[in-house]
């Protein structure tokens, strides 16, 4: 347990490089929200090759490593409907507010973009405060 | 090549976030609890990436795109009310259910039916949320 801070951290920084290596050959910007989000709405059409194959190796390639590491444990909840209204939540919010903690929060601060700095606040005090009423108020996280 | 950078990227990203911790639920969830067993993993995740992406914004003051024509122009600085609305939103959903959208695409193999229909809710989410824009937008210009 005292070790996960070391796996944060040089996880963070695979992360980091991920992001790195898509600005600096592809110009883009690694926001998850974002290149999901225009696949669906389809308002990125004209490039959806490079989205599909991003989603296809986030979607892809952990897999196969939690496979080789003999399984990964997500510790998602089992109550359906907070599911539900959690997606709908993060699927509508990350849209409104074009982006989420990858493209705000990494990508965003990194660059000291204003938008960023103020959407991450945002959405992590909306976190902690969702956090101390479904668990510790209501009891249903 | 464009397209091939891309799923490499996804594939580093998403190994990224396996190894970082943060397709488990209970890590995002324990960072965010602060009135409980506070972890503080996500911040380490968070500062770990923050600074090779930094590095890389300033390589593009003096370089050039490999694959592109240039870089993306400098963020409008403008806070607008749906960025205020949409990342709080967006918040109560991360916290409720411990997954944002990287970590939802990546654990999506192992997470399970729980992963799967945050998933289809997430997709659902998106697919409305040019309607809620546009609905937001006549009452702001309504009022």
């Amino acid at each position: 347990m005292h070790i996960d801070w070391i796996y944060g951290l040089i996880g963070g920084a695979i992360i980091g490089i991920a992001g790195a290596i898509f600005l600096l050959f592809n110009a883009r910007i690694m926001g998850a929200s974002g290149i999901i989000g225009g696949l669906v709405d389809g308002s990125g059409k004209s490039d959806w090759q490079e989205r599909a194959a991003m989603v296809a190796g986030l979607f892809i390639v952990p897999g196969i490593v939690a496979l080789l590491m003999g399984g990964a444990q997500t510790n998602v909840t089992g109550n359906l409907v907070v599911l539900i209204a959690a997606g709908l939540l993060v699927g509508v919010g990350t849209r409104l507010a074009n982006g989420c903690t990858s493209g705000h929060g990494v990508c965003g601060i990194s660059r000291l973009s204003l938008r960023g700095i103020v959407a991450t606040g945002f959405y992590i005090g909306a976190g902690g405060l969702s956090v101390v009423i479904f668990k510790h108020v209501l009891g249903v996280i | 090549m464009r397209v091939l950078v891309s799923f490499i990227v996804g594939a580093t990203f998403g190994v990224g976030l396996l190894i970082s911790g943060m397709t488990n639920t209970n890590k995002v969830q324990g960072w965010l609890d602060i009135f409980g067993a506070w972890d503080p993993t996500l911040a380490f995740v968070m500062g770990g990436a923050i600074v090779p992406m930094a590095i890389a914004w300033q390589l593009t003051k003096t370089r050039k795109p490999v694959f592109a024509e240039s870089f993306p122009s400098p963020p409008d600085p403008k806070i607008g009310r749906n960025l205020v609305i949409g990342s709080t939103l967006f918040g109560a959903g991360w916290g409720l259910a411990g997954l944002c959208p990287g970590p939802a695409v990546a654990s999506l193999s192992y997470g399970g039916i729980g992963g799967l229909t945050f998933m289809a809710a997430m997709l659902l989410g998106m697919l409305i949320a040019p309607r809620v824009r546009t609905r937001l937008d006549q009452m702001a210009t309504a009022s």
